[in-house]
């Protein structure tokens, strides 16, 4: 049984989503008064916002916004360090992530995530990838292999990796570590993707292609990405929400966003006058 | 003097001390080895292996103690090495800020700066005494009270050196806490850890103090761990201060062997573990 199936058997029967934006999406995930405490700092601030199914919504705002950290309440990953709370609701198909009894592992099998710093493991490039494939699916050698394959295809690593799938992962530059971690994250069947300045280590040649996997992904997957950098969030992102000192100032579709921004501080923001 | 010339000539004399301090450091340890390997290297015969302690004026060798020195650092490691590596990623994976943490942190601290004598009377009152005779049971856990706070120690600070964006993006794959740990920190810390188990078994390969109040010293074979055993660091410890020059010569022997067995077991581990993980 994929992981999602787990999840989705241990859950509550998942409400019906009528709701659907204006380009016809499924709304995949909306956090409804979320609030987010590093210790007693105060870091998001009543969050209320929709992710839609199969397409990519960028994060964009100035550092320290709590961009990264919205991400990090999606797959409660925040939750390894003692004195990080979050409050409200996160439903992700009609279940709310934040329920206390939820299994995080489950959790965090059906949500992907890539790092700012590539971060592959030191193992082989084959067993970086089977790691997590073989957390939750026990499958036979030649099934093992072809997801392995597959998942470095989409990737758009195969052809570079593959007769070097048993050196250590740790060989690779650090464009090829990134598509890496991107093939470890879809191998294990997610359905959301949630990415933390995956390009902002990287040379231009090696972002160009992040942007072409995001683009490849889209279909598939509901994508959230935080990034810094203004062209990227225009270029491969549906939906675009700028956030300022821990709140969500604006968001909405991207053309909108870069084109008629409501808010005077999105224009603002966008057209280089701060942050 | 310009600034520039004045910055080139700190530089040459700092450069200069560095240099001379370290070799003042490798001289003495060149030395040592030197004056083992001159006097010592008479003593390495087939009979240093094969025949047992002598009294003096008869030819013999260190047999039994060889054997006991390798039983007891045999046993203490298996004791020492699960239970510091098991208490030391108790400290570093599961107790990061707690109090409780804190205060195995700084017991272990004491622990591992306890002179070895301390260590060897606390062994005699809680297993020598209530026994009624010396042992090497008790021999083998007064070592392995050595080997357990250098093992915690350097497993913990080994632990603290993996990036917590693995453990980030393990556990963000779904993986539970103990995998993250067994398969990923671990791999990316094994080769401090076994330097760490190295650094304690080369401790007790040499440790007297604790020996002489827990197995005491045996002329003949023995292989009954209840009873006591022959050690070298004890024996060449009495063959040392003996009047005896053949005595002397097999002290001289058995420092020799001592010496070299760790230099190849640290030579060893350093292989296993430059095999079992992957450089970048």
């Amino acid at each position: 049984m994929s992981p999602a199936a787990m999840v989705a058997t241990q859950s509550m029967p998942p409400i019906p989503n009528r709701s659907t934006s204006a380009a016809g999406l499924r709304q995949k995930v909306q956090m409804h008064d979320v609030n987010f405490y590093y210790g007693a700092a105060h870091a998001l601030k009543y969050i209320n916002l929709t992710l839609h199914d199969k397409s990519v919504t960028a994060f964009i705002g100035p550092s320290g916004c709590g961009k990264s950290t919205l991400l990090r309440v999606l797959n409660r990953i925040y939750e390894l360090y003692p004195g990080q709370r979050a409050t409200g609701e996160v439903l992700v198909d009609g279940e709310n992530i934040l329920s206390p009894g939820l299994d995080l592992n489950l959790l965090r099998a059906k949500i992907g995530m890539v790092f700012q710093k590539p971060t592959p493991f030191p193992m082989s490039i084959r067993d970086n990838i089977a790691f997590g494939i073989r957390l939750y699916e026990r499958l036979p050698q030649s099934e093992l292999d072809d997801r392995i394959e597959s998942a470095l295809h989409r990737a758009a690593l195969w052809d570079e990796v593959k007769d070097k799938l048993k050196q250590s992962g740790l060989s690779l530059s650090g464009g090829q570590q990134q598509r890496l971690c991107i093939a470890r994250a879809i191998a294990v069947k997610p359905e959301i993707l949630l990415l933390d300045e995956p390009a902002s280590a990287l040379d231009p040649i090696s972002t160009q292609r992040i942007e072409e996997l995001i683009d490849e992904l889209k279909p598939d997957y509901c994508i959230a990405i935080v990034t810094h950098n203004m062209q990227q969030a225009a270029r491969c992102s549906n939906f675009t929400a700028f956030m300022y000192l821990g709140e969500l100032i604006e968001f909405d579709e991207t053309e909108t966003i870069f084109t008629h921004p409501k808010e005077r501080r999105t224009e603002d923001y966008i057209t280089g006058r701060f942050g | 003097m310009t600034p520039y010339a004045r910055r080139r000539l700190v530089n040459a004399v700092v450069m200069a001390l560095s240099v001379a301090a370290t070799g003042f450091g490798l001289l003495w340890l060149a030395l040592v080895l030197w004056t083992l390997v001159v006097e010592g290297i008479s003593a390495i015969t087939p009979a240093l292996f094969s025949q047992m302690t002598p009294p003096p004026g008869n030819s013999g060798g260190l047999m039994n103690a060889i054997f006991g020195s390798i039983a007891m650092t045999l046993i203490a490691t298996l004791i020492g090495t699960p239970t510091g590596i098991l208490a030391g990623t108790f400290l570093a994976e599961y107790s990061r800020g707690g109090r409780f943490g804190e205060a195995v942190r700084f017991i272990n601290d004491i622990l591992l700066s306890a002179p070895s004598i301390i260590v060897g009377l606390f062994v005699y009152e809680i297993m020598v005494v209530p026994m009624g005779h010396f042992s090497a049971w008790a021999g083998a856990v007064a070592l392995a009270i050595i080997v357990i706070p250098v093992v915690v120690r350097t497993t913990e600070d080994m632990l603290n050196l993996v990036p917590n964006a693995l453990r980030e993006a393990a556990s963000a794959l779904g993986a539970p806490k103990w995998k993250v740990i067994v398969t990923v920190s671990y791999r990316a810390a094994i080769q401090g850890m076994l330097t760490g188990v190295m650094l304690a078994v080369a401790r007790i390969a040499g440790e007297t103090a604790p020996l002489l109040f827990t197995a005491l010293n045996n002329q003949f074979w023995s292989s009954n761990l209840n009873a006591p055993m022959a050690n070298l660091p004890v024996v060449i410890f009495q063959f040392a201060m003996s009047p005896y020059a053949d005595w002397q010569l097999l002290a001289w022997g058995g420092a020799l062997l001592i010496t070299v067995t760790v230099l190849f077991l640290n030579i060893g581990a350093r292989l296993l573990a430059s095999w079992s993980t992957f450089k970048p």
